[in-house]
Formats: C-alpha cells, structure tokens, sequence
C-alpha cells in the first residue's frame, strides 16, 4: 500500500513538473474526439508589447479557443504584426487560417493598459469585429477571456463563456475551501474556509451570490454568501439536515432539502429564509432539486421506485403537483440538472459499477453517455449549454473536468492543487463586471 | 502525512478487527485517540488507560455484544440485515433499562455516487437503526439519528473493502 502511495504520489510530482516546463500548458489538459475536420483554423498572432505585460493575452485567447475543440491553432511563428500593417491574405491562407487575430498593447500610466485586438476574415479579407479597450494589469486575463468570447461568437454564432467564473471546493489535509476560479481555473478566489466539509455550491443566477452546504456546526446548513462582500446568512438551519439548495430562475426562491419532517424533503423558501413551504410528501429520499428554466417544474433524485431515479414535479400545485419519473435505464440515476435551456439534463448514470456523466434529452427521453470514468460526480451545464464540468478522481485525488454535451471533446483542469470536487458553473457576467 | 498514513492504518486495522476480536478494537481507539503511529507499541503493551482494569463496563465489554457498534450495509441499501439485528435490538435494551443513556447514530456511505443522494441515504441508515431501538422500547429522546454522508469515510481507499467498511451506522453512547 506504501509503495502504491509514492508511486502515484511520483507520477503527480512528473505531472505538475511537466507543467511548470511547458510554458504554453494551460490550466487545462485537452483530449478531443473527432470533430477535427469541422473545427476552425485559426491564428492567434501574438499582441504587440504583450512580452513586457505580466500576463500575455494572446496565450490566453488561444487557450480558451482551443478548450472548445472548435478551433485548430495555426501557428504564426511567433511574429507580432501592428494593425497598420498591411496583412498578406494569400500568405496566411496558404498556411491554411482562415481567421487571424492581431492585437496592440500600450502602456499607460498607472498600469493601465490600452487593447486593442481585431479579428480578421482570411478568405473574404475583412475585419469581422474589433475592440478598443484599457484595463488594469490585473485584469488582463479578464479582457483575454473578453476578447475570446467575441471571437467565438463572431466565428460560432454563440456566445461564449470563457468569462464566466466556477465555483468548487478544495480538501486541503483538514480544511475545505469553497473557491470561485475563471472558466480556466486560473485566477482563483477563496470564499470560505472550514475543517468541516462543505458541499453542493449554488450560483444565484445574477452570479452574485453562492448558496452552499456547511458542516461547520456539527451538521449540514445552508448559507447565502454575497461573493463581492463576503457577508453571508443562515438560509436554512431547521432541526435535521438542510442541504442541497437550487435557486429558481429569478433568483427569489431556494428549492432546499430538510429532513425536519423524516424522510429527505423538498421546500421551498425564499432567498431571505423566509416563506417555507414543502414541495414533496414522499417519506424516503427526495433530494438534488434543479430548476427547469421557466421556474414551473424541478427535476430531482428519488428513490420513491425502489432505486435512486430522476423525476420531474410541476412546482404548482394547481396541475395537480404531477410527478413523472424520467430516467429508466439502470438502478443508479443521481445529481440530475436541468441545461439552460431547459431541453436536456445531465446527471451521473450508474452503470457495471462506472458512475459516468450521461445527458438526457427532455422531449425525446433519450439518454447519452458522456463520459467513460469509474468516479464522476456532480455535473453543471455552462451558462451556453455547450460543455458539462464535472468532478471526477484520478490516481485518488479528485480534479474537475469537462466534456461537451455532444461527448466530443473532453478536459481537464490539471493547474488546480489539492482534492478537488462539487463543481458548478456560474452563469454569464456582465462585460462591466 | 505521516500521522494521517498512521491514522488511516489504524482505520483499516479497524475495519478488519472489527470483524474479528474486540479486545483489538479497544487498543485501536485508544491508538486513534493518541493519534500516531510511533504510539503503538508502548499503548499495545499496557499502558492504556482501562486495560488493567479487572471488569468491563457493559459497552465496553469485548466479550458483551454492547461494545459493538457498528451495522454495516450494501451498496445503496439502508436495510438492516438479520447478522445485525440481535446488535440493534440489544442496545434497545440497553437503553429501555437505562433511562439515563441515550445514543448517537451516524449514518455514512462509500464515495460513490452523489454527495446529496448519499447525505439522504445516510440519514436513511441511522433512521433505520432509530426505527428499531424505539420499536424496541427506547425514548424518542434517547436516540438522535444524523447522516455525515460520504463527508467522514474511516477507510480511504476506492476499493469493495473500504467502500464495505464506510457503508455503516455507527452507535455512540452521550458521553462517548
């Protein structure tokens, strides 16, 4: 057992060394399946000045385009080229891109920095957008991952979402840290610390709060967390357990679990603590509420069959408070979540003792399997419904990954320390936040 | 790292003891208590604190089925087996002739799965264990049935044993 514990314990050592040694490794290791011949070359020149900046942009903008396996990355050997330059169209078409990025950075006072970035069509020889801003030295990730998001639309048609933020918790020896961290797990922000775990992390859907489960006084209770000011308040502290909170689209209501009653129980109450009001009359396990997207219905866990199972509530009561059970393949189908949409939902599926990431469509019932992996748990769908971030474990220690939700391509966040799990995805941030 | 290495050995002497001689389990949590594993050989040889002592209370006894304290599940179960049922129904009685004791379940499960499904399941063990005791004669007030979940799991590894070993309720006497 010793010797299985240094041996994993030296392949973790090679692991982060060969990180520290590959200037261009990002926070995420990517696999992609397929989906090659439709992906989008494109080069991504470097910015002009960038080198004396503490943060290059141009690596960051390349990184988060490849993380959506949408693009391949033509390289541009490493040539700055100012905007006033004349662009030679042939040249890079030859290299087979058929977009370029180019970008000026300047040095202000006050470690303001003016960007400047355009995104230039190779084969109609166009500029499709562009982006005149000046930020902080410190947020130059930010603006990198601003200047990512315009490419993907400009390119894909959607909006992206490498400026959006995850929230997870770390178990470092005795202590549980609930961290929020950019899309690329680079940037990462402590919220709360204990040495009792904390679970089942909640973004309010304006992104600025976190709702989340603490064992800090002796048993599981739910808090609210402002993320800007740190305040934080009791939402749920009822005899028994209080865990697993959902917000509702608006923002104004919690779906929680209590076992005040017996049996797990779902209620709902609103974002102050007040208004509690019980959903479910089922005395077993009803547990992992998530919000459909008009706040009508809540998909959830129950072992009301015999086996844990997904099912869908109408939330009022007037339609009869009409309960369906959605998920029939195998005995083992937890931690469901509705997309943003509200068309699909992930959830982990339980199959010859492999506990993968599967998504299921709503109005055709079908279920797909995302993941292979022994251990996954808690799947959250990005705020464009693109990708799923998940928790799973390698060698024993727990790390986040991501898959598409077509299962083509799949990562994962290597630069994050410690045992890591219950992921979530924050929702969309304002360009002014 | 070191302590914890040695505090989940003792985890797993423990689970394996737990099957065999209770007398073994009595060092063990002693050990747990002093916490290392340079600390086994003197407390092994004696030193502890009632080795010495000529009688056993009851829950302490090793050769009384009062010092077990543990029910073990399978997977995704919160059925208490027949092998465990004589443990249960003895601490019932333990406590209908006891007015004063009163008992803590904590239910746990293995690391499988999902974290909220498995604080309900947990909950779901410890309130098995609470059905019979009361069903047995036992005060409302003399059992409190929490769920730690898979948040507290005593053997570590990803593997049936230790999966086996934290799919469990553990009974724990006030004052323990």
């Amino acid at each position: 057992m010793f010797c299985l514990h240094k041996y994993s314990q030296k392949l973790f050592i090679l692991l982060i060394l060969c990180l520290i040694n590959s200037p261009l490794q990002a926070a995420l290791d990517i696999e992609i399946f397929g989906g090659g011949a439709s992906q989008i070359p494109i080069t991504i020149v470097p910015f002009v000045n960038e080198t004396s900046l503490p943060q290059s942009i141009s690596t960051v903008v390349a990184n988060d385009l490849q993380s959506s396996g949408l693009f391949k990355m033509i390289d541009s050997d490493g040539l700055a080229l100012h905007a006033s330059e004349e662009i030679n169209y042939v040249g890079w078409a030859n290299r087979g891109s058929s977009a370029l990025v180019i970008g000026e950075t300047t040095l202000l006072l006050d470690n303001q920095i003016e960007v400047r970035f355009y995104l230039i069509d190779i084969a109609k020889q166009t500029q499709l957008t562009s982006l005149i801003t000046t930020v902080h030295t410190t947020q130059l990730r930010t603006v990198a991952h601003q200047i990512a998001d315009i490419i993907y639309q400009a390119l894909i048609g959607e909006v992206g979402i490498f400026n959006t933020r995850i929230a997870y918790v770390v178990k470092r020896e005795t202590s549980y840290i609930l961290q929020v961290a950019d899309a690329d797990g680079f940037n990462a922000q402590p919220v709360i610390e204990y040495t009792e775990p904390i679970i089942s992390p909640a973004w309010s859907p304006d992104g600025s709060k976190l709702a989340y489960v603490s064992f800090e006084n002796r048993k599981p209770v739910v808090y609210v967390q402002t993320l800007a000011t740190g305040v934080r308040t009791e939402l749920a502290n009822f005899e028994g357990s209080n865990s697993a909170p959902a917000w509702s689209p608006d923002g104004k209501t919690l779906a929680i679990v209590l076992t005040k009653q017996g049996g797990s129980q779902i209620f709902l109450i609103n974002a102050d603590g007040s208004g509690l009001k019980k959903l479910s009359k089922h005395a077993g396990i009803d547990t992992e509420p998530s919000f459909s997207a008009d706040g009508q219905s809540l998909i959830f866990t129950s072992d009301r069959g015999g086996s844990p199972q997904i099912y869908r509530m109408a939330i009022n009561h007037a339609s009869g408070g009409l309960i369906e059970r959605l998920t029939f393949e195998g005995n083992y189908n937890v931690s469901p979540e509705f997309s943003r949409d509200g068309k699909q939902f992930t959830f982990i599926h339980r199959n010859n003792n492999r506990f993968s990431v599967a998504v299921q469509d709503i109005a055709t019932r079908q279920m797909q399997l995302l993941t292979n992996s022994q251990f996954d748990e808690s799947p959250s769908f990005a705020p464009n419904d693109r990708v799923i971030l998940y928790a799973t474990e390698i060698n024993g220690r727990g790390i986040l990954s991501t898959v598409s939700s077509d299962g083509q391509t799949r990562q994962q966040f290597s630069s994050l320390e410690g045992d890591i799990r219950e992921p979530a995805w924050g929702p969309f941030r304002s360009i002014k936040e | 790292m070191k302590k914890l290495w040695g505090v989940l050995m003792i985890s797993m002497l423990s689970a394996c003891a737990s099957q065999t001689t209770q007398q073994a389990v009595e060092v063990e949590e002693r050990l747990i208590g002093s916490g290392g594993v340079e600390q086994q050989a003197s407390t092994a040889e004696g030193q502890g604190v009632n080795s010495n002592d000529a009688t056993f209370h009851p829950l302490k006894d090793p050769n009384n089925i009062l010092s077990k304290r543990s029910i073990y599940y399978d997977f995704d179960s919160y059925v208490v087996m027949n092998e465990y049922r004589a443990l249960v129904l003895a601490h019932a009685d333990y406590l209908r002739k006891n007015v004063n004791a009163g008992v803590l379940l904590q239910g746990n499960t293995d690391s499988r799965g999902s974290r909220e499904y498995n604080l309900a399941l947990g909950q779901r063990r410890a309130d098995s264990v609470k059905n019979i005791m009361l069903l047995s004669g036992a005060k409302a007030s003399q059992v409190e049935s929490v769920s730690l979940g898979e948040e507290k799991p005593r053997a570590m590894n990803q593997d049936e044993s230790s999966w086996s070993e934290n799919r469990r309720t553990d009974i724990i006497y006030w004052g323990e």
